[in-house]
């Protein structure tokens, strides 16, 4: 067992864990967090994205432990109470989103391109979401949603 | 004014917001007081007699709770899985039904086909005792696809000699093959549909429980129906009444038909939840998920069309090969027939068809419905086989479409194939969907492509699907051995707003909106003031769930007959407030009203009067405000639409790159056109997948080739344009609201339309030999440099 500690939406916390506990696990399983969801077992698909020290990371791919203190931050921690943030506003009047699986680590990856740019054309968001499966939607929504909510972060 | 939130309308979905903040409630987030894992143990086999399973070193880890094999269900006489419908062979012979078991008994027959079960205190005991459990299998060979399995290689069960399930077929033979001779064309097409595995981003989960003070079952399963789990599971498989059992499925992420099925695991966590008198939990991993969760399509077929002189349609004959797996999965015989050789006549008047089916066992994982089910299937071969004999006899293709299609007077039309169509305007959609594709301009632009080295396609799929699942009497003289109804219950609340309830399931498709939104209209009340609740057998009456595009055509109709009589019973209180008959009550945007006087009584204190009735005549009046119907369909209902692909093929590497895609569909009436747009979208792009992307493989020993996502290709979001996508409204003629259902359109019309681009690309680089799905860069590139 290893005590890990990090800050996770702001908020200090520490836990006891295995070595081989996946960041995941530590966050849906330690801390209750089910926001960021598992859907594959080869990185491939992207539900587990978040955010470590400001970048979009898939929380299936790394330890628990290589995330001692950093700061982490899920999809929980975005709304600011029941105002939400500009991107998961997107996804909603875009209707980005079906069955709300991937939804998210989609919203988590979108962010992350929209720190990098603020106005990201089609292709920049169809080739950045390369990583992130969604099985419901056909990307459409999903495109229109990120682009606009990427207009709406950096407005 | 039309409302904002009523019919008709894009309202921003009312599930949003949980799942946009992360506060979805999926099976997998939720954990029960106690809880146990399961993990399973697996044949690497795909056949193999289980000479002997010894569980004795497992069961002595740390944190193992409890071991069981396919004995000890035996011995607790724990039943195999059911199938839900029974297809008889062309000599009256019924199928060959196999027992199947939920932990194999004797042998097994597919790789992942479970042989144990391990319950431990965490998931890495579980899965570390699996690994523990001695199984001594004895290697048999094997049969991984149909060839394999019709050349006798080896014998899944005793039952079936050949392995063959059934030989089924619909249409005279004789009468068809008379008709052929006569033809002035015919037109010979082979034709592969890929298998196809469904892959919903949330894996199945299944946790079992056991309340030892009531006695009372509960499992929590990731389906599109648990009063249908409820009903397989506690009569067929472990023999448990209903009011002792209760199936919850909460937010499911996807479904796409592989979340229908009544699976072993779940069978199997609510059986041992009760013997080791804990929660048991178990959650399927990609890998699993692979291996485990019903596949679809997979079919290999022969077409035959004849055509007189004219282009007009004479005959067409079709001869396929469904493959079952090596268990007959809940829909299972009814894809490949009752689903798919009633749609063969497609749009079009051909007057004779004939199919035989044959479908065969193999040592692969089951195969099932997947989004559209048979119809796909179905409408890939016609509108292949349509497509190649355009360019045989040197039509336009959209004109020979046109010359064939039923005309929208023709209506009710019978087919030659059972299916009596209730409505439609075919020539409609097509026009629509050449204008959206600007059809006139692509010579133009296959120009400019050639110009710059590359191919360019254009192909047409105008398709059909038969939906709104199912007129029970149909279906039950074809074989289903339940009815497909559904169950709506409007219960209003004293101050006026409103909790339905219904039995059909969300995974996706909206219905906590689109439902809330003909509530709204019908009640005239806001629709913040509506919720609709699915999902869990204690507080729904019943229901068969969602699959083959019903919710709103099924239980939408039935929704519409509980508020008549919701509607019905308020004018009697209205009418009773404002004393005055209850004929005389008019009922509009949320008012009662007495026509020539100025009495008018709102929603609202017709709520709270049906809950506090002081005065009330209980002669004729019962408190309370709440309804329930049942609705079962006088016919299917029959979406229909043209879809157009155009493709650029590079000849240097055979990449096919989607250039433009356009639906023009037909669903009736639309509720909410933000959602339909949506649904269309994401069939779309599982039809484009299987064209162009995905294909399942199993080597010819039965070995899964495809067992994960790096050798399965999903469709990415780099891998498809944006879609034009618009409708035309030909109402359903049977049901209340006049919907016809929109959840598989994409799925079964886009695989034609991107193949025949495909292959009409190649055809104009002189490749006549048609190409299978999926178009891979490859298989492309091979056949432009055979020729
Ligand atoms: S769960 Fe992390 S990439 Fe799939
Ligand atoms: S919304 Fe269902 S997987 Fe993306």
């Amino acid at each position: 067992m290893a005590s890990v500690s990090m800050t996770i939406n702001g908020k200090q916390v520490s836990g006891e864990v295995e070595g081989r506990t996946l960041l995941v696990e530590f966050l849906r399983e330690h801390q209750r967090l089910t926001g960021t969801h598992v859907g594959c077992d080869t990185t491939q698909c992207g539900a587990c994205t978040i955010h470590m020290n400001g970048e979009a990371v898939k929380s299936c791919t790394m330890l628990a432990v290589q995330a001692d203190s950093a700061e982490v931050s899920t999809i929980e921690g975005l709304a600011n109470g029941d105002e939400l943030h500009p991107m998961q506003e997107a996804f909603r009047e875009h209707h980005g989103l079906q069955c709300g699986f991937c939804t998210p680590g989609m919203i988590m990856s979108a962010t992350a391109l929209a720190k990098r740019n603020p106005s990201p054309s089609e292709a920049d968001v169809r080739h950045w979401l390369e990583g992130n499966l969604c099985r419901c939607t056909g990307y459409h929504n999903i495109v229109k949603a990120v682009m606009a909510g990427a207009r709406a972060m950096n407005a | 004014m039309p409302r904002d939130d009523g019919i008709g309308a894009s309202v921003r979905r009312k599930e949003d917001f949980r799942f946009v903040t992360g506060q979805g409630s999926y099976t997998d987030d939720l954990n029960r007081q106690g809880q146990t894992y399961a993990a399973f143990v697996r044949s690497p086999h795909a056949h193999a007699t289980l000479n002997s399973v010894n569980t004795s070193a497992a069961a002595a880890m740390d944190g193992v709770v409890a071991i069981f094999t396919g004995q000890d269900l035996l011995d607790a006489e724990v039943n195999g899985l059911p199938c839900g419908w029974q297809v008889h062979s062309k000599d009256g012979e019924p199928m060959v039904e196999p027992a199947h078991p939920a932990l194999a008994q004797g042998k097994v027959r597919y790789v992942g086909d479970a042989v144990a079960v391990v319950i431990a205190e965490t998931l890495g005991q579980a899965r570390a005792a699996a690994e523990a459990v001695e199984v001594d299998y004895g290697v048999l060979p094997a049969v991984g696809n149909m060839t394999a399995a019709k050349s006798g290689k080896a014998q899944l069960f005793e039952e079936a000699p050949n392995n063959q399930c059934y030989d089924w077929e619909l249409g005279d033979e004789a009468e068809i093959d008379a008709a052929m001779a006569k033809a002035a064309h015919v037109v010979e097409l082979p034709l592969v549909n890929n298998r196809l595995i469904a892959n919903p981003i949330e894996p199945r989960v299944a946790i079992g429980d056991y309340d030892t003070a009531t006695g009372e079952h509960t499992l929590f399963t990731t389906s599109q129906n648990p009063h249908v789990i409820r009903l397989l599971m506690g009569a067929f498989v472990l023999g448990l009444p209903e009011h002792k059992l209760r199936v919850v499925a909460p937010d499911v992420g996807g479904g796409f038909g592989t979340k229908i099925f009544h699976y072993a695991e779940e069978a199997i966590v609510t059986w041992a939840a009760a013997k080791v008198r804990r929660p048991i939990k178990w959650t399927s991993d990609r890998s699993e998920a692979f291996m485990t969760d019903a596949h679809g399509r997979d079919h290999e077929t022969v077409a035959k069309l004849g055509l007189d002189a004219d282009g007009e349609f004479l005959a067409l004959k079709v001869q396929t090969d469904a493959n079952m797996g090596a268990y007959l999965s809940t829909f299972a015989p009814a894809v490949p027939t009752y689903l798919y050789a009633t749609l063969l006549a497609g749009q079009y008047t051909t007057p004779l068809v004939y199919a035989n089916v044959r479908a065969w066992f193999t040592n692969t994982v089951p195969v099932d419905a997947y989004r559209g089910a048979g119809r796909p299937e179905a409408t890939y071969v016609i509108e292949r086989i349509v497509e190649e004999a355009a360019r045989q006899i040197g039509m336009d293709p959209a004109d020979l479409r046109a010359k064939n299609f039923i005309s929208p007077d023709a209506f009710p039309y019978q087919t030659p194939v059972a299916l009596e169509y209730d409505s439609g305007n075919y020539a409609g959609t097509l026009e629509m969907a050449k204008q959206a594709i600007n059809y006139d301009g692509f010579a133009a632009r296959q120009a400019a492509s050639k110009a710059a080295g590359k191919l360019r396609g254009i192909g047409f799929s105008a398709y059909i699907e038969a939906c709104g699942i199912a007129p029970s009497a149909v279906v039950g003289s074809l074989g289903a051995r339940a009815g497909l109804y559904e169950v709506a219950n409007v219960r209003v609340h004293p101050t006026g707003s409103v909790t339905m309830h219904t039995g059909t399931h969300s995974h996706g498709q909206g219905h906590e909106t689109t439902f809330a939104q003909v509530i709204a209209e019908r009640l005239g009340v806001p629709i913040e003031n509506v919720d609709v609740v699915h999902g869990d057998t204690n507080n729904i009456p019943f229901g068969m769930g969602t699959y083959g595009s019903r919710s709103l055509a099924v239980g939408g109709s039935a929704l519409a007959k509980a508020l008549d009589k919701v509607e019905a019973k308020a004018k009697k209180i209205a009418a009773h407030l404002m004393e005055a008959s209850d004929t005389d009550v008019e009922f509009k945007d949320g008012q009662f009203t007495i026509a020539g006087t100025d009495k008018s009584v709102a929603f609202g204190d017709v709520a709270l009067t049906a809950y506090v009735p002081h005065n009330f005549p209980h002669d004729e009046l019962e408190p309370g405000l709440e309804e329930q119907a049942f609705y079962d369909p006088a016919n299917f209902t029959f979406p229909a639409g043209c879809h157009i692909a155009e493709v650029e093929i590079d000849p240097e590497t055979g990449t096919v790159t989607l250039a433009n895609f356009v639906a023009a569909d037909d669903f009736g009436n639309i509720v909410n056109p933000m959602i339909v747009e949506g649904q269309v979208h994401g069939g779309i792009a599982q039809g484009v997948g299987q064209a162009l992307l995905e294909g399942c493989v199993y080597d010819e020993d039965g070995q899964l080739v495809t067992g994960s996502y790096m050798d399965y290709a999903m469709p990415r979001a780099d891998n498809l344009p944006n879609f034009t996508v618009d409708t035309q409204v030909t109402p359903c003629p049977h049901n209340p609201l006049g919907v016809k259902g929109c959840g598989e359109a994409g799925a079964i019309a886009a695989p034609a339309a991107v193949m025949n681009a495909v292959t009409g690309a190649l055809r104009a680089a002189g490749v006549t030999k048609p190409i299978d799905m999926p178009a891979t860069p490859s298989k492309v590139w091979a056949a432009l440099h055979a020729s």
